[in-house]
Protein backbone atom coordinates (compact mmCIF):
# COMPACT_ATOMS: atom_id res chain seq x y z
CA UNK A 1 0.00 0.00 0.00
CA UNK A 2 1.58 3.52 -1.25
CA UNK A 3 1.15 6.26 1.45
CA UNK A 4 0.53 9.97 0.09
CA UNK A 5 -0.65 13.11 1.63
CA UNK A 6 -3.65 13.47 -0.78
CA UNK A 7 -5.24 10.85 -3.51
CA UNK A 8 -6.24 13.06 -6.15
CA UNK A 9 -9.34 11.46 -8.59
CA UNK A 10 -9.33 12.65 -12.13
CA UNK A 11 -5.97 13.84 -13.75
CA UNK A 12 -8.02 17.39 -15.94
CA UNK A 13 -7.46 20.54 -15.20
CA UNK A 14 -8.56 21.10 -11.78
CA UNK A 15 -6.56 17.84 -10.72
CA UNK A 16 -3.54 18.80 -11.79
CA UNK A 17 -3.88 22.65 -10.27
CA UNK A 18 -4.73 20.61 -7.01
CA UNK A 19 -1.02 18.72 -7.30
CA UNK A 20 0.66 22.26 -7.45
CA UNK A 21 -1.70 23.72 -4.55
CA UNK A 22 -0.96 20.68 -2.65
CA UNK A 23 2.61 20.78 -3.64
CA UNK A 24 3.63 24.33 -3.14
CA UNK A 25 2.71 23.36 1.04
CA UNK A 26 4.95 20.80 0.82
CA UNK A 27 2.74 18.10 0.38
CA UNK A 28 2.85 14.79 -1.54
CA UNK A 29 -0.27 13.54 -3.72
CA UNK A 30 -0.71 10.85 -6.23
CA UNK A 31 -3.09 11.23 -9.01
CA UNK A 32 -5.51 8.43 -10.92
CA UNK A 33 -7.23 8.56 -13.34
CA UNK A 34 -9.14 5.87 -15.95
CA UNK A 35 -7.71 7.60 -19.04
CA UNK A 36 -4.44 6.95 -20.85
CA UNK A 37 -3.31 10.37 -20.26
CA UNK A 38 -3.61 13.39 -18.29
CA UNK A 39 -6.03 16.16 -19.27
CA UNK A 40 -9.73 14.81 -18.91
CA UNK A 41 -12.10 16.53 -21.01
CA UNK A 42 -10.09 19.27 -21.99
CA UNK A 43 -8.09 16.19 -23.95
CA UNK A 44 -10.75 14.15 -24.72
CA UNK A 45 -13.72 16.22 -25.49
CA UNK A 46 -12.25 19.32 -27.01
CA UNK A 47 -8.17 19.39 -27.34
CA UNK A 48 -8.11 21.50 -30.41
CA UNK A 49 -11.04 24.16 -29.12
CA UNK A 50 -9.79 27.73 -27.94
CA UNK A 51 -10.78 28.45 -24.71
CA UNK A 52 -11.12 31.81 -23.53
CA UNK A 53 -11.96 32.32 -19.80
CA UNK A 54 -8.84 31.04 -18.19
CA UNK A 55 -6.88 34.37 -16.45
CA UNK A 56 -4.23 35.93 -18.37
CA UNK A 57 -4.94 33.46 -21.18
CA UNK A 58 -6.62 34.95 -23.71
CA UNK A 59 -6.77 32.52 -25.98
CA UNK A 60 -5.36 28.20 -25.58
CA UNK A 61 -6.61 24.17 -26.53
CA UNK A 62 -7.35 22.31 -24.59
CA UNK A 63 -4.39 20.22 -25.40
CA UNK A 64 -1.90 23.61 -24.64
CA UNK A 65 -3.72 23.82 -21.11
CA UNK A 66 -3.10 20.31 -19.77
CA UNK A 67 0.80 20.33 -21.54
CA UNK A 68 1.37 23.82 -19.25
CA UNK A 69 -0.52 22.44 -16.42
CA UNK A 70 1.59 19.45 -16.56
CA UNK A 71 4.85 21.84 -16.90
CA UNK A 72 3.55 23.60 -13.37
CA UNK A 73 3.69 20.97 -11.54
CA UNK A 74 6.56 19.15 -13.13
CA UNK A 75 8.63 20.33 -10.03
CA UNK A 76 6.91 17.91 -7.76
CA UNK A 77 7.90 14.89 -9.27
CA UNK A 78 4.07 13.40 -8.49
CA UNK A 79 3.51 9.60 -9.38
CA UNK A 80 0.36 9.24 -12.05
CA UNK A 81 -1.72 5.78 -11.85
CA UNK A 82 -3.52 5.98 -15.65
CA UNK A 83 -6.10 3.82 -17.07
CA UNK A 84 -6.95 2.79 -13.57
CA UNK A 85 -10.49 3.59 -12.37
CA UNK A 86 -10.74 4.10 -8.53
CA UNK A 87 -13.16 1.17 -7.37
CA UNK A 88 -13.44 1.64 -3.04
CA UNK A 89 -13.20 4.26 -0.74
CA UNK A 90 -12.70 3.12 2.68
CA UNK A 91 -12.01 4.89 5.95
CA UNK A 92 -9.33 3.81 8.18
CA UNK A 93 -9.11 5.77 11.63
CA UNK A 94 -7.81 9.30 10.39
CA UNK A 95 -6.83 8.09 7.39
CA UNK A 96 -8.90 6.53 3.89
CA UNK A 97 -8.11 3.26 1.85
CA UNK A 98 -8.51 3.88 -1.82
CA UNK A 99 -8.34 0.58 -4.28
CA UNK A 100 -8.15 0.96 -7.98
CA UNK A 101 -9.23 -2.03 -10.52
CA UNK A 102 -5.48 -2.43 -11.61
CA UNK A 103 -5.16 -3.73 -7.59
CA UNK A 104 -3.08 -0.28 -6.69
CA UNK A 105 -3.92 0.76 -2.89
CA UNK A 106 -3.23 3.76 -1.42
CA UNK A 107 -3.42 5.68 2.17
CA UNK A 108 -4.12 9.48 3.07
CA UNK A 109 -5.73 11.53 4.86
CA UNK A 110 -6.88 13.23 2.05
CA UNK A 111 -8.64 12.60 -0.89
CA UNK A 112 -9.38 15.54 -3.74
CA UNK A 113 -12.00 14.40 -6.10
CA UNK A 114 -11.97 16.49 -9.29
CA UNK A 115 -13.45 13.74 -11.68
CA UNK A 116 -15.63 16.00 -14.29
CA UNK A 117 -18.41 14.24 -15.03
CA UNK A 118 -17.10 10.63 -13.86
CA UNK A 119 -14.53 8.24 -15.94
CA UNK A 120 -14.27 8.32 -19.55
CA UNK A 121 -15.74 4.76 -21.10
CA UNK A 122 -16.42 3.66 -24.47
CA UNK A 123 -19.64 4.28 -25.60
CA UNK A 124 -21.46 1.19 -26.36
CA UNK A 125 -23.74 -0.39 -28.85
CA UNK A 126 -27.16 -0.57 -27.81
CA UNK A 127 -27.86 -4.24 -29.41
CA UNK A 128 -28.59 -6.04 -26.33
CA UNK A 129 -26.63 -9.61 -28.05
CA UNK A 130 -23.65 -6.92 -28.65
CA UNK A 131 -22.17 -7.83 -24.75
CA UNK A 132 -21.64 -11.16 -24.98
CA UNK A 133 -19.09 -10.69 -27.76
CA UNK A 134 -17.34 -7.86 -26.13
CA UNK A 135 -14.09 -8.56 -25.90
CA UNK A 136 -13.94 -12.14 -28.14
CA UNK A 137 -14.98 -10.60 -31.06
CA UNK A 138 -16.81 -7.04 -30.04
CA UNK A 139 -14.09 -4.46 -29.41
CA UNK A 140 -14.56 -0.83 -28.63
CA UNK A 141 -10.46 -0.17 -28.87
CA UNK A 142 -7.55 -2.05 -30.65
CA UNK A 143 -5.05 -3.28 -28.43
CA UNK A 144 -3.17 -5.69 -30.52
CA UNK A 145 -3.60 -5.53 -34.01
CA UNK A 146 -2.01 -9.33 -34.74
CA UNK A 147 -5.67 -10.64 -33.48
CA UNK A 148 -7.09 -9.15 -36.75
CA UNK A 149 -4.96 -10.49 -39.12
CA UNK A 150 -6.74 -12.33 -42.16
CA UNK A 151 -10.15 -11.42 -40.73
CA UNK A 152 -13.73 -10.09 -42.27
CA UNK A 153 -13.98 -6.44 -39.57
CA UNK A 154 -16.95 -4.45 -40.03
CA UNK A 155 -15.88 -0.89 -38.58
CA UNK A 156 -18.34 1.85 -36.80
CA UNK A 157 -18.17 4.82 -37.15
CA UNK A 158 -17.26 8.01 -39.10
CA UNK A 159 -14.09 9.81 -37.08
CA UNK A 160 -10.78 9.34 -37.00
CA UNK A 161 -10.39 6.20 -34.80
CA UNK A 162 -12.86 4.59 -37.39
CA UNK A 163 -10.59 5.57 -40.61
CA UNK A 164 -7.83 5.57 -39.03
CA UNK A 165 -8.24 1.59 -38.03
CA UNK A 166 -10.13 0.84 -41.46
CA UNK A 167 -7.14 2.06 -43.15
CA UNK A 168 -4.34 0.30 -40.92
CA UNK A 169 -6.32 -3.20 -40.55
CA UNK A 170 -7.07 -2.82 -44.22
CA UNK A 171 -3.24 -4.14 -44.89
CA UNK A 172 -3.67 -7.76 -43.88
CA UNK A 173 -7.76 -8.14 -43.53
CA UNK A 174 -11.12 -7.27 -45.37
CA UNK A 175 -13.06 -4.21 -44.23
CA UNK A 176 -16.29 -2.81 -43.81
CA UNK A 177 -16.70 0.62 -42.83
CA UNK A 178 -20.22 1.64 -41.68
CA UNK A 179 -21.57 4.89 -40.83
CA UNK A 180 -25.15 6.21 -40.25
CA UNK A 181 -24.72 9.19 -42.82
CA UNK A 182 -22.99 9.62 -46.37
CA UNK A 183 -20.37 12.17 -44.54
CA UNK A 184 -17.54 10.74 -42.50
CA UNK A 185 -15.53 13.39 -40.37
CA UNK A 186 -12.10 12.48 -40.50
CA UNK A 187 -9.03 13.93 -42.03
CA UNK A 188 -9.86 14.11 -45.42
CA UNK A 189 -6.38 12.50 -46.60
CA UNK A 190 -7.15 9.34 -44.52
CA UNK A 191 -10.70 9.77 -45.82
CA UNK A 192 -9.31 9.59 -50.11
CA UNK A 193 -7.05 6.44 -49.31
CA UNK A 194 -9.53 5.15 -47.78
CA UNK A 195 -11.53 5.46 -51.13
CA UNK A 196 -8.80 4.42 -53.25
CA UNK A 197 -9.01 1.15 -51.42
CA UNK A 198 -12.71 1.18 -51.98
CA UNK A 199 -12.07 0.93 -55.40
CA UNK A 200 -9.93 -2.14 -55.63
CA UNK A 201 -12.30 -3.63 -52.84
CA UNK A 202 -10.37 -3.92 -49.92
CA UNK A 203 -12.38 -1.82 -48.35
CA UNK A 204 -16.13 -1.51 -49.03
CA UNK A 205 -17.86 1.29 -47.68
CA UNK A 206 -21.83 1.04 -45.85
CA UNK A 207 -23.39 4.26 -45.38
CA UNK A 208 -26.45 5.28 -44.59
CA UNK A 209 -27.42 2.76 -42.01
CA UNK A 210 -26.47 1.16 -38.77
CA UNK A 211 -26.54 -1.95 -37.13
CA UNK A 212 -29.62 -3.82 -36.60
CA UNK A 213 -28.55 -7.32 -34.90
CA UNK A 214 -25.70 -9.61 -34.47
CA UNK A 215 -25.53 -12.87 -35.11
CA UNK A 216 -23.60 -16.03 -33.81
CA UNK A 217 -23.07 -18.82 -30.97
CA UNK A 218 -20.05 -17.94 -29.08
CA UNK A 219 -18.50 -15.74 -31.92
CA UNK A 220 -19.96 -13.33 -34.00
CA UNK A 221 -20.85 -15.21 -37.66
CA UNK A 222 -22.49 -11.90 -39.12
CA UNK A 223 -24.44 -8.63 -38.97
CA UNK A 224 -27.14 -7.15 -40.19
CA UNK A 225 -27.35 -3.62 -41.01
CA UNK A 226 -30.40 -1.17 -41.88
CA UNK A 227 -30.17 1.10 -44.50
CA UNK A 228 -32.22 4.36 -44.08
CA UNK A 229 -34.32 3.38 -47.12
CA UNK A 230 -35.36 0.56 -45.02
CA UNK A 231 -33.14 -2.64 -46.77
CA UNK A 232 -31.63 -4.72 -44.64
CA UNK A 233 -28.28 -6.58 -45.54
CA UNK A 234 -26.55 -9.49 -43.76
CA UNK A 235 -22.65 -9.36 -44.33
CA UNK A 236 -20.71 -11.96 -43.11
CA UNK A 237 -17.72 -10.65 -40.04
CA UNK A 238 -15.99 -12.42 -37.68
CA UNK A 239 -14.63 -8.93 -35.90
CA UNK A 240 -16.73 -5.80 -34.72
CA UNK A 241 -15.21 -2.76 -34.24
CA UNK A 242 -17.18 -0.10 -32.78
CA UNK A 243 -15.67 3.95 -32.21
CA UNK A 244 -18.39 5.90 -31.05
CA UNK A 245 -16.99 7.69 -29.06
CA UNK A 246 -16.94 7.80 -25.12
CA UNK A 247 -19.32 8.58 -22.44
CA UNK A 248 -18.39 9.86 -18.92
CA UNK A 249 -20.13 7.55 -16.16
CA UNK A 250 -20.23 8.43 -12.36
CA UNK A 251 -19.15 5.07 -11.48
CA UNK A 252 -18.66 3.80 -7.80
CA UNK A 253 -18.23 7.34 -6.89
CA UNK A 254 -21.87 7.05 -6.02
CA UNK A 255 -21.51 4.89 -3.76
CA UNK A 256 -18.88 6.37 -1.02
CA UNK A 257 -21.41 7.63 1.19
CA UNK A 258 -21.15 11.18 -0.01
CA UNK A 259 -24.27 13.15 -0.04
CA UNK A 260 -25.13 14.09 -3.60
CA UNK A 261 -27.41 16.05 -5.70
CA UNK A 262 -28.66 14.40 -8.96
CA UNK A 263 -24.56 13.66 -10.80
CA UNK A 264 -22.37 16.40 -8.26
CA UNK A 265 -21.24 16.29 -4.58
CA UNK A 266 -22.17 18.36 -2.21
CA UNK A 267 -19.21 20.48 -0.61
CA UNK A 268 -18.77 23.50 1.40
CA UNK A 269 -17.37 26.42 -0.39
CA UNK A 270 -15.17 27.32 2.96
CA UNK A 271 -13.28 24.17 2.13
CA UNK A 272 -15.00 22.07 -0.78
CA UNK A 273 -15.09 19.53 1.70
CA UNK A 274 -17.80 17.08 1.25
CA UNK A 275 -20.19 15.53 4.19
CA UNK A 276 -17.17 12.90 4.77
CA UNK A 277 -14.19 14.74 7.06
CA UNK A 278 -11.31 13.99 4.75
CA UNK A 279 -13.01 14.00 1.44
CA UNK A 280 -13.04 17.24 -0.87
CA UNK A 281 -14.13 17.42 -4.16
CA UNK A 282 -13.66 20.04 -6.84
CA UNK A 283 -14.16 21.19 -10.28
CA UNK A 284 -17.25 20.32 -12.59
CA UNK A 285 -18.29 17.13 -9.76
CA UNK A 286 -19.20 19.09 -6.69
CA UNK A 287 -21.84 21.60 -6.42
CA UNK A 288 -22.68 24.39 -4.03
CA UNK A 289 -24.56 27.81 -4.37
CA UNK A 290 -23.59 29.23 -7.09
CA UNK A 291 -21.35 27.03 -8.13
CA UNK A 292 -20.05 27.68 -12.17
CA UNK A 293 -18.82 25.03 -14.16
CA UNK A 294 -15.41 26.78 -15.07
CA UNK A 295 -12.15 25.85 -15.23
CA UNK A 296 -11.15 28.81 -13.13
CA UNK A 297 -13.83 27.81 -10.39
CA UNK A 298 -11.86 24.57 -10.28
CA UNK A 299 -8.67 25.99 -9.76
CA UNK A 300 -10.04 28.41 -6.74
CA UNK A 301 -11.57 25.56 -5.10
CA UNK A 302 -8.59 23.24 -5.17
CA UNK A 303 -6.30 26.12 -3.57
CA UNK A 304 -9.03 26.37 -0.55
CA UNK A 305 -9.09 22.48 -0.43
CA UNK A 306 -5.78 22.35 -0.12
CA UNK A 307 -5.43 24.79 2.99
CA UNK A 308 -7.89 22.15 5.18
CA UNK A 309 -5.38 19.45 3.13
CA UNK A 310 -2.43 20.69 5.04
CA UNK A 311 -4.21 21.00 8.49
CA UNK A 312 -5.08 17.18 7.87
CA UNK A 313 -1.90 15.94 6.75
CA UNK A 314 0.27 17.76 9.48
CA UNK A 315 -1.77 18.46 12.49
CA UNK A 316 1.19 19.45 14.67
CA UNK A 317 2.53 22.20 12.35
CA UNK A 318 0.69 25.16 11.99
CA UNK A 319 -0.57 26.65 8.24
CA UNK A 320 1.34 29.42 7.17
CA UNK A 321 0.14 31.44 4.08
CA UNK A 322 2.68 32.08 1.66
CA UNK A 323 3.23 34.31 -1.31
CA UNK A 324 4.63 32.68 -4.52
CA UNK A 325 6.81 35.66 -5.46
CA UNK A 326 7.94 35.86 -1.75
CA UNK A 327 8.52 32.62 0.26
CA UNK A 328 11.44 30.63 0.32
CA UNK A 329 10.04 27.78 0.93
CA UNK A 330 7.81 27.69 -1.77
CA UNK A 331 10.87 28.36 -4.41
CA UNK A 332 12.84 25.71 -3.30
CA UNK A 333 9.56 23.20 -3.79
CA UNK A 334 9.18 24.73 -7.28
CA UNK A 335 13.58 23.85 -7.43
CA UNK A 336 13.84 28.06 -8.26
CA UNK A 337 16.22 28.55 -5.47
CA UNK B 1 -43.13 32.14 -22.85
CA UNK B 2 -43.05 29.64 -25.22
CA UNK B 3 -45.13 26.31 -24.49
CA UNK B 4 -42.39 23.17 -25.53
CA UNK B 5 -43.18 20.06 -25.32
CA UNK B 6 -40.93 16.93 -24.02
CA UNK B 7 -41.92 13.26 -24.50
CA UNK B 8 -39.92 10.37 -23.24
CA UNK B 9 -40.19 7.59 -25.75
CA UNK B 10 -43.19 5.84 -23.57
CA UNK B 11 -45.41 8.26 -24.84
CA UNK B 12 -45.26 10.58 -21.89
CA UNK B 13 -45.36 13.66 -22.12
CA UNK B 14 -44.99 17.33 -20.39
CA UNK B 15 -45.56 20.67 -21.51
CA UNK B 16 -43.77 23.49 -19.69
CA UNK B 17 -42.80 26.92 -20.37
CA UNK B 18 -39.44 27.42 -21.36
CA UNK B 19 -37.92 31.63 -21.17
CA UNK B 20 -36.73 33.19 -24.63
CA UNK B 21 -33.73 32.21 -24.85
CA UNK B 22 -32.78 29.35 -22.80
CA UNK B 23 -31.91 26.17 -24.76
CA UNK B 24 -34.38 23.00 -24.90
CA UNK B 25 -31.42 20.99 -22.50
CA UNK B 26 -31.77 23.88 -19.88
CA UNK B 27 -35.28 24.40 -20.08
CA UNK B 28 -35.30 20.47 -19.54
CA UNK B 29 -32.41 20.38 -16.54
CA UNK B 30 -34.24 23.27 -14.96
CA UNK B 31 -37.63 22.00 -14.51
CA UNK B 32 -36.54 17.95 -13.90
CA UNK B 33 -37.71 16.82 -17.30
CA UNK B 34 -36.21 13.57 -16.79
CA UNK B 35 -34.06 11.68 -19.99
CA UNK B 36 -31.46 14.17 -20.52
CA UNK B 37 -28.57 14.07 -19.03
CA UNK B 38 -26.47 17.41 -20.62
CA UNK B 39 -22.80 15.84 -19.07
CA UNK B 40 -20.93 18.54 -20.87
CA UNK B 41 -23.17 21.09 -19.86
CA UNK B 42 -23.88 22.69 -23.09
CA UNK B 43 -20.80 22.64 -24.96
CA UNK B 44 -21.67 20.08 -27.62
CA UNK B 45 -19.19 17.59 -26.25
CA UNK B 46 -21.07 14.69 -25.32
CA UNK B 47 -24.67 13.86 -27.03
CA UNK B 48 -26.17 13.35 -23.75
CA UNK B 49 -29.33 15.96 -24.61
CA UNK B 50 -29.89 14.69 -27.48
CA UNK B 51 -33.76 14.94 -28.78
CA UNK B 52 -35.64 13.52 -31.56
CA UNK B 53 -37.50 17.00 -33.17
CA UNK B 54 -41.66 16.44 -34.61
CA UNK B 55 -41.11 16.27 -38.35
CA UNK B 56 -43.12 19.24 -39.23
CA UNK B 57 -40.62 21.10 -36.62
CA UNK B 58 -37.29 20.30 -38.66
CA UNK B 59 -37.47 22.92 -41.25
CA UNK B 60 -38.55 25.41 -38.71
CA UNK B 61 -35.30 24.74 -36.78
CA UNK B 62 -31.78 26.60 -37.27
CA UNK B 63 -29.66 24.23 -39.69
CA UNK B 64 -27.59 22.33 -37.17
CA UNK B 65 -24.07 23.20 -37.32
CA UNK B 66 -21.77 20.88 -38.42
CA UNK B 67 -19.81 20.46 -34.88
CA UNK B 68 -23.51 19.19 -34.25
CA UNK B 69 -23.94 16.57 -36.63
CA UNK B 70 -20.62 15.01 -35.72
CA UNK B 71 -21.19 14.96 -32.16
CA UNK B 72 -24.99 13.55 -33.10
CA UNK B 73 -23.07 10.60 -34.92
CA UNK B 74 -22.02 9.39 -31.02
CA UNK B 75 -25.67 10.01 -29.75
CA UNK B 76 -27.52 6.52 -29.09
CA UNK B 77 -29.93 5.71 -32.12
CA UNK B 78 -29.73 8.85 -33.95
CA UNK B 79 -31.69 9.46 -36.72
CA UNK B 80 -32.68 12.12 -39.39
CA UNK B 81 -34.85 14.21 -36.92
CA UNK B 82 -31.93 14.08 -34.27
CA UNK B 83 -30.75 17.41 -32.73
CA UNK B 84 -29.10 18.17 -29.64
CA UNK B 85 -31.17 20.18 -27.51
CA UNK B 86 -28.41 22.12 -26.00
CA UNK B 87 -28.33 24.14 -29.53
CA UNK B 88 -31.74 24.47 -30.20
CA UNK B 89 -32.60 28.27 -28.22
CA UNK B 90 -36.33 29.17 -27.36
CA UNK B 91 -37.75 31.83 -29.03
CA UNK B 92 -41.25 32.92 -29.75
CA UNK B 93 -41.23 31.06 -33.05
CA UNK B 94 -40.71 27.53 -30.95
CA UNK B 95 -43.99 27.92 -29.35
CA UNK B 96 -45.88 24.42 -29.42
CA UNK B 97 -42.65 22.60 -30.52
CA UNK B 98 -42.43 19.20 -29.38
CA UNK B 99 -39.22 17.08 -28.68
CA UNK B 100 -38.59 13.34 -28.12
CA UNK B 101 -36.06 11.37 -26.10
CA UNK B 102 -34.44 8.91 -26.97
CA UNK B 103 -34.44 5.33 -24.91
CA UNK B 104 -31.13 6.10 -23.33
CA UNK B 105 -28.84 9.08 -23.46
CA UNK B 106 -25.57 6.98 -23.50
Amino acid sequence: MKKTDTIIIGAGPVGLFAVHQLGIKGLKSIVIDNLDKAGGQCIELYPDKPIYDIPAVPECTGEELTKKLLEQIKPFRTEFFLNERVEEVKQDKENWIVKTNNKNEFLAPNIIIAGGVGSFEPRKLSVKEAEKFEGKSLFYAVRNKEQFKNKNISIFGGGDSALDWALELSKFSKINLIHRREEFRGAPHTLSEIKKLEKDGTISIKTPCQLDSIQGDTNIESITLKFDDGKNEKIKTDIVLSFFGLIMKLGPIAEWGLSMNKKTIEVNSENFQTNKKGIFAAGDICTYPGKLKLILSGFHEVALASVECFKRARPNEKYRFEFTTSSKNIQERLGKK
Amino acid sequence: MPKITYKDNQGNSKTIEVENGLSIMEGAIQNDIPGIDADCGGSMACATCHVYVEEKWLNKLPKAEDAEVDMIDMAHEPKKNSRLSCQLIVSEELEGLTVTTPKKQS
